[in-house]
């Protein structure tokens, strides 16, 4: 499964990048910001994005409405410092299907894509 | 602002550096300060906040508890640019939080970091700033917090 990582920080984008140890899950692709990502994300067409929000350029919910409007099928993962309820709701309404808040641990990311994957094999 | 308020950084603060750090940090007294650039130690990240709540907040911090902290998140390269990125996501991460208790309206800007002084930033003179120190594996921190 391909994965794209969605984080204006970098750090976080590479802790994401060595904390993820779901067999199969490859990281294809990395952006700093929403129009970045839209960019890439019609190239490498990942299986999951994890997508921070607060972003420059473009922020990461309107990046996520319209990564759902190129492929419905995606699986986005928000993976942000906003930790409140109305800014979770706000993101899963757009289609993020999870929501892991900043700080997190090696464990918690790994949960995550792994809760996620599970309820996608489901259909 | 009051001390609760303050409550609710101080616990951003603690809880980032106990999950991401991996040990404690030690919170000291916060203090009301006039001149924030007295409180400068190096790189700061700062997050304008806007909505309810109107000022900023700031997380400043010396080259060598940046590094460490790199490191403990272990990320090998220390260098300049990283070293803004840490300090602008500890800024981050913890006016972030902060939105879980003061709610979506407590708007957060996506973070300026500065190295060195702050010449050509001023907290309006109206708003009081609190210091809030921190201490983390021996290295010394200030977070700022400069809200209506």
């Amino acid at each position: 499964m391909k994965l794209m990582i969605v984080d204006d920080s970098n750090i976080i984008r590479r802790k994401i990048e060595r904390s993820t140890e779901i067999e199969g899950l490859e990281v294809v692709a990395t952006a700093s910001n929403g129009v970045e990502a839209l960019e890439q994300f019609p190239k490498v067409r990942p299986d999951i994005v994890t997508m921070d929000l607060t972003m420059p350029e473009m922020g990461g919910i309107e990046c996520v409405e319209r990564m759902v409007e190129i492929d419905p099928s995606v699986i986005v993962l928000v993976v942000s410092a906003l930790s409140d309820k109305a800014t979770a709701i706000e993101a899963l309404k757009k289609g993020a299907n999870g929501f892991l808040c900043k700080p997190f641990t090696e464990e918690e990311l790994n949960r995550a894509f792994r809760e996620l994957l599970e309820e996608a094999s489901h259909g | 602002m009051d001390e609760t308020d303050l409550q609710v950084f101080i616990q951003g603060a603690t809880h980032f550096f106990s999950h991401m750090g991996g040990e404690q940090a030690q919170i000291g007294t916060p203090y009301l300060a006039s001149n924030c650039n007295s409180e400068i130690k190096g790189f700061t990240g700062i997050i304008g906040v806007t909505g309810k709540r109107k000022g900023s907040v700031y997380f400043t911090a010396p080259p060598v508890l940046l590094k460490v902290l790199l490191m403990t998140l272990g990320e090998d390269n220390t260098d300049h640019d990283n070293m803004c990125d840490m300090v602008g996501e500890v800024a981050n991460v913890i006016s972030g939080n902060a939105r879980k208790e003061f709610g979506s309206e407590f708007l957060v800007s996506v973070p300026i970091v500065v190295v060195g002084r702050l010449d050509k930033i001023v907290v309006p003179p109206e708003l009081r700033s609190f210091v809030v120190p921190i201490t983390w594996k021996s290295y010394d921190a200030s977070l700022v917090i400069a809200l209506e």
